[in-house]
């Protein structure tokens, strides 16, 4: 509040001011509370500026650490992450990041350094054309080329990165105009004329919708992460009641509906259960919401939903008829769609048989595991399931151990899941429980990796030690890279072509170098006793957990294949 | 199939490389793109010349550009009535021999000789893409020097036909 009052009086005066400063009361605007960045050259004027300021800065050990910590922020927040890296290498260094943020809608603002206007374009020291690289990974990109401009560009966008289909927005600021000085611009408005998302659903394709969905003999609706943008779990639950219409998830949108709930037939996709697969092939009616038909979900697309009428809700028409042909399209707002269809009170479908059907399913073919003696990441995740009563937020690298999460940790509530979808960043998981443990101060944070994902970001380990999150680090130890060597033992006559690896640090040596307990756990009576003991203390904790290297993830749909083609679905 | 497709676009910095772009990005093929300012301050239109395999693709390709923050207005133009003219410049060999038979080819097209050398003439020719090729056909035994097009621009006639309705494609 103070900094507030002293720039009002600045203003009054109409004293000038610089670029930097303009940009960070800019931030104040827009309520930011926590800056994942990282110095350098060009952003000099802004640290300088952020010296004084009283948003709360991460430094990450690397920039690719800091934006992927601003993504989990962003999703567990459902606010913009805000990134800080310079220019050239620190620039470049946040591009899987950003591309990762924008194939899973997660709403960034990131300023980037750029070298001084003048010499933009003689390959100065440190420079790169961000704007060029990052073209096609984000939203909307911007180059201030006014002091003066700061403000409405900073302005637009969040408002960009939030409304419509979220996605990361970057404004690279030159040094000179970091530094430069100029009076306080009036306020502009934002101007966008060719930006103006669709809302609203349309009340004819509703009513198309609402008599499709009561003439249905097997209906089901596939929620995916549009359904959290839009803050619309609340309504979907709602309708899926009022229509007793069953309800599958996509990977990302795990967590829109409660996984307890009767009306609930599990995870779609390659390595989703049986019945979620299996009705999105029988079905009649598909209503997605808020999904892409990502081919991760749908498999071959010849076979996906071959008897269905499709709906589809989206906030994006791009993505309606993309992939899949649409019949009853509705370009909207997830939960405004929902608002209206529950308010349409239309005739329940007559499914008692359907229903049945999948719930017959759900008992024959539920996920399984050979218990052999040998410790099991499924028993793992199901052990985490309970011992943290399903209230945790989950945070997953990419692999298999995120597939494994993804199967056995049944979400209850919305918001709680941060995996990196679209993009399968390798990476992701540590620095992204970094910015969910921020974002969640109270919750039990678990940080679910595995040996080889954990490596490429291990130097957040300092970030975590530092700022004293109390994150659980778990890392499924297979002493491969598990979906690689899965994939070669099914697909390439079990020639593991550089997925294991020959050696291994001490992960329990590592953490503690960094100052954070670590543990290695061999088999279920240690896990049980080392779960009790720090799941729910208020310390970081590593735990090495060996589990049996040969384990796959089932059931599965091969690459090429159709739904009703998936494997391993009984013991 | 080849499509003309119009944007208006804002004319903020790296709006075409962001077209352009995103036509690699999404794998479509384009024939030609030109770019210009137009009736309004701060507003520039771009005609694209595109080939789709399908109604699908095309579908696909005005959604992706309608995305664009910068892009204000999509339009096919195609099946409409339409003004589109290319502007070429055509450096053909000619000496003293040929230059008249040269001449008598330029008449019909309504093209102009723009410039005179001793063994060159510089041809400016604008009309429908057809027109253009059918005159590099025509020219082509002479020996073209050099050849620049500029691509197509078009866009729709102050009387449209009242069957020839703007064709659906978007399901918005």
């Amino acid at each position: 509040m103070l900094q507030e009052t002293a720039f009002t009086k600045m203003k009054a005066e109409n004293e000038p001011i610089s670029g930097a400063e303009l940009m960070l009361e800019a931030l104040k605007k827009e309520q930011v509370e926590v800056i994942f960045g990282y110095p350098g050259g060009a952003v000099l004027p802004i640290y300088d500026k952020l010296y004084d300021s009283k948003i709360l800065h991460i430094l990450p050990r690397h920039e690719q650490g800091g934006i992927h910590a601003a993504e989990g922020y962003s999703r567990v927040t459902g606010k913009p992450g805000v990134v800080i890296a310079t220019s050239g290498p620190g620039a470049t260094n946040i591009i899987t990041g950003l591309a990762d943020a924008m194939m899973d809608s997660l709403p960034l603002v990131v300023f980037t350094g750029q070298v001084a206007t003048g010499v933009i374009g003689t390959d100065a020291f440190q420079e790169a054309d961000i704007l060029g690289i990052t073209t096609p990974i984000t939203k909307y990109n911007y180059q201030v080329r006014s002091i003066e401009d700061i403000p409405r560009i900073v302005k637009e966008a969040f408002y960009v990165a939030t409304s419509g289909r979220p996605g990361p927005v970057l404004i690279d600021i030159p040094k000179d105009i970091a530094a430069g000085i100029a009076n306080v611009p009036e306020e502009q408005e934002i101007v966008l004329p060719g930006y103006q998302p669709t809302v609203q659903p349309n009340y004819l394709q509703i009513r198309k919708l609402t008599e499709a969905v009561s003439r249905a003999k097997k209906p089901v609706i596939l929620a995916g992460a549009g359904i959290l943008f839009a803050e619309g779990y609340e309504e979907l639950k709602q309708y899926a009641e009022q229509q007793n219409l069953p309800v599958v998830h996509t990977l990302l949108g795990l967590g829109g509906f409660p996984a307890e709930h009767p009306l609930f037939a599990g995870l779609a996709g390659m390595h989703g259960c049986y019945t979620a697969n299996m009705a999105l092939y029988e079905c009649d009616l598909l209503i997605n919401i808020g999904a892409r038909f990502d081919d991760r979900l749908t498999g071959n697309l010849q076979h996906f939903a071959p008897n269905a009428t499709v709906a589809h809700i989206d906030i994006d028409p791009a993505e309606i008829g993309k992939n899949v042909q649409t019949q009853i399209p509705v370009v909207a707002d997830a939960k405004e769609a929902l608002k209206q269809l529950i308010a349409q009170e239309g005739k329940p479908p007559v499914h008692q048989e359907w229903l049945d059907t999948l719930n017959a399913w759900k008992k024959e073919y539920p996920y399984f595991y050979k218990e052999d003696g040998r410790l099991k990441p499924q028993k793992v995740m199901e052990m985490l399931y309970e011992k943290t009563k399903g209230e945790a937020i989950v945070v997953t690298d990419v692999g298999q151990h995120q597939m494994w999460a993804a199967q056995y940790y049944k979400f209850s509530k919305a918001n709680r899941w941060v995996t990196s979808g679209g993009l399968g960043t390798m990476g992701f998981g540590l620095p992204a429980s970094i910015g969910a443990q921020l974002a969640s101060p109270d919750s039990i944070v678990l940080s679910i990796s595995g040996d080889g994902g954990f490596q490429m970001c291990t130097q957040e380990l300092a970030v975590i030690r530092e700022q004293n999150l109390p994150v659980k680090i778990i890392i499924l130890n297979n002493s491969s890279l598990g979906m690689v060597r899965q994939w070669q033992e099914i697909f390439y006559e079990s020639r593991f072509s550089h997925s294991k690896f020959s050696g291994q640090p001490d992960f329990v040596k590592l953490a503690d170098a960094y100052g954070i307990k670590g543990y290695v756990i061999e088999d279920v009576a240690q896990a049980e006793t080392i779960f009790n003991e720090v799941l729910t203390n208020n310390e970081p904790v590593l735990l090495d957990i060996r589990i049996d290297p040969d384990e796959n993830v089932y059931p599965m749909i091969a690459p090429g294949k159709g739904h009703h083609e998936m494997v391993g679905v009984k013991p | 199939m080849k499509r003309i497709i119009t944007l208006t676009v804002m004319n903020r910095p790296g709006v075409l490389n962001r077209i352009t772009n995103l036509f690699s990005k999404r794998n479509y093929n384009i024939e030609s793109i030109s770019v210009g300012y137009s009736e309004q301050e701060g507003i520039s239109r771009i005609t694209c010349v595109v080939h789709v395999d399908n109604d699908g693709v095309l579908e696909q390709i005005t959604k992706q550009l309608n995305k664009q923050i910068d892009v204000i207005k999509v339009m096919d133009i195609t099946e409409q009535s339409i003004v589109a003219r290319e502007l070429a410049l055509i450096k053909v060999v000619s000496n003293s021999s040929t230059r008249n038979e040269i001449y008598s080819l330029i008449q019909p097209f309504r093209a102009s000789v723009i410039d005179v050398s001793k063994d060159s003439l510089v041809i400016q020719l604008t009309g429908e893409s057809d027109k253009v090729e059918a005159f590099i056909e025509l020219i082509k035994p002479y020996g073209i020097k050099e050849l620049a097009r500029t691509g197509t621009t078009a866009f729709l006639r102050g009387t449209q036909k009242p069957s020839q309705a703007i064709k659906p494609y978007s399901i918005v």
